[in-house]
């Protein structure tokens, strides 16, 4: 009882004097709450204290709960903004009383990783390679599909251990877009989603799982973010794009994809980049988003909001490449500024 | 005679062995990922890291003051909200249950404790956040609260029922009502029981992560007073944890050292309060 | 406490009626009091049990709608084309919570007996802190441990070694991969194993010391007189500290689904990765769109709930069949 008597002291001491430097020192301090995706959480976390700093009323306090969280407490109103990996579909869309504006932020990619001993060299996958060792049809590493496109690189007789993500996310999406789009098969038995129903494989949590899993297995197979390969020095594959040019994912050939894809942006800015045209285009690449309603009756918040979504698509893409993010492509930008008159 | 004698010295001597086995297998496991953790821990902790507010990457310096500040407020929120209703369910279920009731609150108190966190977060989600709007500092140590009462009725109870029955029947016959002798004698007597199960309870919703994702959510901010969402150091290593920069993941051992070392600091002031008042029930 | 008893006394005034006599005489002493407070506080846990049942019933309504008790028996998990199936969680959960059980009651009960009865006092309570310590390491952290250190040291040696001399068992063929249904009830083993220690030692050393005395003092050797005098006389509480440890690892979700392979199938071998109840719906819930898959992730929940009334109350049978009598609560 003592010690908790002392804690509770202590403790409401603390807030106490927080709460004085906060309204003595700078005024009344304005709460911001967005929720969601896991993805882009170090570049928001970023480009909010960056924010902070230049106003100091105000804190935007962002949580990646997950896409799928960041869309329910949207539209349960607990939080602001709202924030996915996925743009909602039409049917998703529905479910709001409100308008539902998509803002890209920032754009990321997933590669293929591996663990194949003695091979030092980036292998080259064509889109039918991956979707067949996914599908479990090709299982071994020296499968034509796989050797054919890596012309002297002595790939083992050995048996591909296949590895996904097991938690649902934003990266799964991507990649399983991506696989239904160059795969016609995958698209009718498996589809695409932030979790699906794997027909091979294992699966490890997050990328640090998927990465430990394939550090750890001798001919594994995995997909993880290009963030966490680039950060992490992990081995990753080529992949053949659309204009048939096999591809390395780097933030340029990114922001490329991006950018090939901005005409049809313009009809409607949910569009998926996934296989996008260019011939520079990497195709396993997706945008995040800012969900903002069309409607936000606190003006502050609107005001805020607005000038920050401004800032963050013209200074704020500066510090997009130190973190690893690839920056939008100033097509998308354009078409962005445009939708930012719309939020009332 | 003899060789049976000699056979139950065997039998004592063998069972001697294999539980101080048992013993020390358990002990010493623990104890390694205790230094593991310390050691990993350890390196990456700085004066800043307890003062300061979380940074972004890349910038040097950066702590969680924040979020070691907020796991405290929601601990004694949990504590003050669980706590009461753990004890006097137990003292209710060892002293004066009857048979079916009794029954019935014990199964459901085990059935409560299996409910896994991220249900428990999303049930209290759907009774506190939603009605109130937002996410707060009480939702998320209501979660933690409704989480430890299982622990707590356990461990009274079995520490209540653990005191011989002749304590209470010796009060009983000096004229004492049995609620008088229950809370002066038996309760006493089980003190320190009582005091390892509380302090096991707060430790283990101390390192939860998946009921407050929903609950309190977290800040990257400070959070005055308790209806906003708040910083906890468990939620912190999630996101630290599973980010991609190595900066954040050594954070992220720093914050789980951090972590122990309260509940250490926790534990040992409790045992120091209750070993001076009650060092002479120990036999 | 004590103000209770006078504003009682001055409301009691005895009636004609025996029944009613009898409870006014025990509210005039406070024991009628004491008890209402402390059932209220019973009837709390009750009653918010109930809610948590009652929010996971009518948050399922589509999964029960379409799938019905199919639901419990269908092996699908199909986010993409809505076919959801509890089966292989169910499995993988029961599988996980053996294993974990089978490892850590022995090592948990034996080294409690031996803090308890042989080691100095000084030793053991030193020693029991550390592991109280462990309860509340965040269970991230436990499954990072296991993906470091459980996982390459199952797939280099443990593993390979029981399929050597153990691989005639289907419980120890197949491919090693590290990951699996072994590695998660290790890893749950360490996990549950404080619980079931501290608390069984505060229940021994709990036990009158005159007990252990007339044992001794009729010629019983240590071990006889703790096996068969003090562990006895602790037994319910020991069990009640294994039912707190298997609730503790049905539940539990972050370090399961980083060790256990997160795939949902059902396999003999103990080698096999495998996804249990709350490993799931952790990892899906937060990203999970769309009504159908949220409310079947519920029912998920729903049918561990499910799950674990039934094994409480097998164990609570099993319990009161080995023993005849009904010290089990």
């Amino acid at each position: 009882m003592v010690l908790a008597a002392v804690v509770l002291v202590c403790l409401s001491l603390i807030s106490c004097t927080h709460t004085a430097t906060n309204e003595g020192g700078a005024g009344h301090v304005t709460l911001i709450n967005i929720a969601g995706a896991t993805f882009p959480y170090p570049i928001y976390s970023k480009w909010f204290d960056v924010y902070h700093q230049m106003h100091p009323t105000i804190e935007i306090n962002y949580q990646s709960i997950g896409s799928g969280g960041g869309i329910e407490q949207l539209r349960a109103g607990t939080v602001d903004f709202g924030a996915s990996d996925m743009p909602l579909n039409d049917q998703l869309l529905s479910t709001f009383k409100v308008k539902i504006l998509h803002f890209p932020t920032v754009l990321g990619a997933v590669v293929p990783t591996y663990n194949l001993p003695g091979v030092t060299e980036a292998l080259k996958f064509t889109p039918q390679a991956l979707a067949g060792i996914f599908l479990g049809k090709i299982t071994r590493w020296n499968d034509a599909a796989i050797t054919q496109p890596n012309p002297g690189v002595k790939l083992p007789n050995q048996k591909i251990i296949v590895v996904h993500r097991s938690d649902g996310s934003g990266t799964t999406f991507v990649w399983t877009d991506y696989l239904s789009k160059v795969s016609p098969d995958w698209k009718a038995k498996v589809g695409s989603n932030t979790a699906v129903n794997w027909p091979v494989g294992l699966g490890g949590k997050g990328n640090e799982g998927v990465s430990g899993l394939v550090e750890q297995t001798p001919y594994s197979l995995g997909y993880v973010e290009l963030i966490y390969a680039l950060q992490n020095h992990l081995p990753y594959g080529m992949v053949r794009n659309s204009s048939g040019k096999f591809i390395k994912a780097s933030l340029d050939s990114v922001t490329a994809a991006a950018a090939g894809a901005a005409e049809q942006m313009a009809h409607d800015i949910r569009i998926s980049i996934t296989n996008a045209p260019g011939g520079d285009a990497y195709p396993i690449c997706s945008f995040t988003y800012l969900l903002i309603p069309t409607q936000i009756s606190d003006t502050l918040k609107r005001d805020t909001i607005k000038d920050f979504l401004h800032w963050m698509m013209t200074d704020g893409q500066k510090y997009t490449e130190a973190l690893s993010y690839a920056p939008l492509p100033q097509a998308v930008v354009d078409i962005e500024m445009k939708q930012l008159a719309e939020i009332q | 005679m003899r060789y049976r004698s000699i056979w139950r010295k065997t039998v004592n001597a063998l069972m001697l062995g294999t539980t101080g086995l048992c013993a020390l297998v358990t002990v010493s496991v623990l104890i390694l990922i205790l230094a593991y953790l310390a050691v990993k821990g350890w390196r990456y902790l700085s004066w800043s890291f307890l003062t300061q507010l979380p940074k972004p990457v890349g910038e040097a310096g950066g702590g969680m003051a924040n979020a070691i500040v907020g796991s405290g407020k929601l601990l004694l929120v949990a504590a003050v909200a669980g706590v009461p209703v753990g004890l006097m369910a137990g003292i209710y279920l060892a002293e004066f249950g009857g048979k079916t009731f009794s029954f019935m609150v014990r199964y459901t108190t085990d059935l409560l404790n299996g409910v896994p966190s991220i249900v428990m977060g999303i049930f209290i989600y759907t009774i506190v956040v939603l009605p109130m709007g937002h996410f707060s500092a009480l939702a998320g140590g209501l979660a933690l609260g409704v989480m430890l009462i299982p622990i707590v009725v356990r461990s009274t109870e079995e520490f209540l029922r653990a005191v011989p029955g002749t304590l209470l029947e010796g009060a009983l016959a000096l004229g004492a009502s049995r609620w008088r002798g229950v809370a002066t004698v038996v309760i006493p007597a089980a003190f320190r029981g009582i005091a390892t199960g509380v302090l096991l309870s707060l430790a283990r919703v101390a390192g939860e992560t998946a009921p407050l994702l929903f609950t309190s959510f977290s800040n990257r901010y400070w959070s005055p007073g308790w209806s906003q969402p708040i910083a906890s150091l468990p939620v912190m290593i999630y996101t630290y944890a599973i980010s991609p920069y190595k900066s954040w993941r050594q954070q992220a051992w720093a914050a789980g050292f951090v972590l122990l070392a309260l509940v250490l600091l926790v534990n040992i002031g409790a045992h120091v309060i209750l070993s001076r008042r009650h060092s002479v029930q120990r036999g | 406490m004590s103000t209770f008893t006078g504003t009682v006394t001055q409301a009691a005034r005895p009636e004609g009626f025996g029944r009613a006599r009898v409870f006014l005489k025990r509210l005039r002493s406070g024991d009628e009091v004491a008890h209402l407070i402390t059932l209220i506080f019973a009837l709390f846990i009750f009653l918010i049990t109930c809610m948590l049942v009652y929010e996971l019933y009518i948050h399922s309504a589509i999964p029960r709608r379409r799938f019905g008790w199919h639901f419990l028996i269908s092996r699908a998990w199909d986010p993409v084309f809505e076919h959801f199936g509890a089966l292989p969680f169910i499995y993988g959960t029961l599988v996980t919570s053996a294993i974990a059980l089978l490892i850590a009651v022995p090592l948990g009960v034996g080294g409690a007996i031996f803090l308890a009865e042989f080691a100095p006092a000084q030793i053991s309570d030193g020693l029991t802190f550390v592991v109280e310590l462990l309860a509340a390491v965040p269970s991230v952290i436990y499954g990072l441990l296991g993906i470091f250190i459980v996982i390459p040291l199952l797939r280099d040696s443990v593993d390979p070694f029981l399929q050597k001399h153990l691989g005639f068992l289907p419980l120890f063929q197949g491919p090693i991969y590290g990951v699996g249904f072994l590695a998660a009830g290790l890893v749950l083993a360490i996990m549950i194993v404080p619980f079931i220690l501290s608390i069984s030692r505060e229940v021994l050393l709990a036990v009158p010391t005159e007990q252990r005395e007339a044992a001794l003092a009729v010629g019983a050797t240590r071990w006889e007189s703790t096996w068969q005098v003090v562990v006895p006389y602790a037994r319910a509480g020991i069990l009640g500290s294994v039912f707190l440890a298997l609730a503790r690892a049905l539940g539990e979700t972050m370090a399961v689904t980083m060790v256990i392979g997160n795939t949902p199938q059902i396999s003999a071998s103990l080698f096999a990765p495998g996804y249990s109840i709350a490993a799931v719906i952790a990892n899906e819930f937060t990203e999970a769109t769309g009504a159908a898959y949220l409310q079947s992730l519920i029912a998920l929940g729903l049918a561990l709930f499910i799950l674990t009334i039934i094994l409480n109350g097998v164990a609570r049978l099993l319990i009161l069949a080995t023993t005849g009598r009904g010290t089990a609560h």
